[in-house]
């Protein structure tokens, strides 16, 4: 029981210590871009991980070509462009705007607005019902008249 | 009556959307290469690191590239359809080797087979990169003038065969003639 335990736990360990991204250094001027760069791409392989933190193979192969490029002087949009040039813009965390995009930039907004005119045209309404409950003129003659009466009636 | 109408046309609408995601495979990211010539390259083969391939080599009226390496296990289960393809089909395929190990590879082909034209032996992954590989087994179909005319991600099986690339493939060669 107690080996099989340890067992676990080694194999845990060991695991744990395969999933961690491989460290490469960059020279401190070009660090924080570097870094930038690297969280806004998104890992191919696993999806939800940014090229930073995955431990994929494929993933180390894209740090050392982003560092590579910013050694040759590349800008961060050319850096950027390389990638989604060879993978589509899937490897970016920030989708760009274009047709295909328009959807996801402006739904959002096209919601947030479609829930404001909704709030208004309530709040209107209610407000309307508020203004019905007034007398009109008619009503307020009605009212009168009832009231003349019942006054009449109880004077005699 | 409107007035129901529009919340409920709107939940349909979202509820297709949602709908639709649900039978898209999440890992497949379709590939900008397609439509574009292949990547230019250069380097040495699989079995002769003094022989040097580039792009101007791959030729013939269509012809798949395969990227494969012997830590692939889909690529292990694949291989048997591309010897049928290359043996049986007529076929050219050429093989991307992919961040692999030489000695293993070329012991992979005598073992199970050698259906490639030819292996393009990318050792580090660059070439790789260059293509958008982001895991193998991948398979491009490249016509006449290099143009890369559709990319399977995964294993390629004769119905793969049949249902995505025959077709690609008539339209090449009519296009053709």
């Amino acid at each position: 029981m107690n080996r099989a335990k340890i067992f676990v736990f080694t194999f845990i360990v060991l695991h744990s210590s395969v999933s961690i991204p491989q460290v490469i250094s960059v020279a401190p001027e070009y660090e924080e871009r570097y870094e930038h760069l690297l969280s806004e791409l998104r890992c191919l392989v696993c999806q939800n991980q940014t090229v930073a933190e995955s431990p994929a193979d494929l993933s180390n192969d894209l740090r050392i070509e982003v560092k590579e490029m910013l050694e040759r002087g590349a800008t961060d949009q050319e850096i950027l462009k390389f990638m989604s040039d060879r993978y589509g813009d899937f490897v970016l965390y920030n989708p760009p705007v274009k047709p295909r995009t328009y959807l996801l930039w402006i739904g959002p907004f096209l919601l947030l607005a479609g829930g404001l005119i909704t709030a208004l045209m309530l709040v209107k309404r209610r407000s309307m019902d508020i203004t019905d409950n007034e007398l009109n003129d008619k009503d307020r003659q009605r009212l009168k008249d009832l009231l003349d009466e019942d006054i009449n009636t109880k004077m005699k | 009556m409107i007035r129901f109408l529009i919340p409920v046309l709107l939940f349909l609408i979202l509820t297709g959307f949602l709908f639709v995601g649900l039978y898209k495979d999440p890992s497949l990211i379709p590939s900008p290469l397609i439509g574009k010539p292949i990547p230019t390259f250069a380097t040495s083969t699989l079995r002769d690191p003094g022989k040097i391939i580039s792009d101007k080599d791959i030729q013939g009226d269509y012809a798949l590239i395969n990227v494969w390496a012997t830590w692939c296990a889909a690529c292990k289960q694949e291989h048997a359809a591309l010897v049928y393809l290359a043996s049986q089909l007529q076929v050219p395929i050429y093989g991307l080797n992919y961040k692999d190990d030489r000695g293993a590879a070329i012991n992979w082909l005598k073992q199970y087979g050698d259906p490639y034209v030819i292996n393009i032996f990318d050792e580090n992954g660059r070439i790789g990169i260059d293509f958008g590989v982001y895991g193998a087994p991948e398979t491009f179909l490249i016509d006449s003038k290099g143009i890369i005319q559709h990319k399977l991600v995964g294993v390629m099986t004769p119905d793969v065969w049949e249902k995505q690339f025959m077709p690609k493939i008539n339209q090449i060669t009519a296009a053709l003639q």
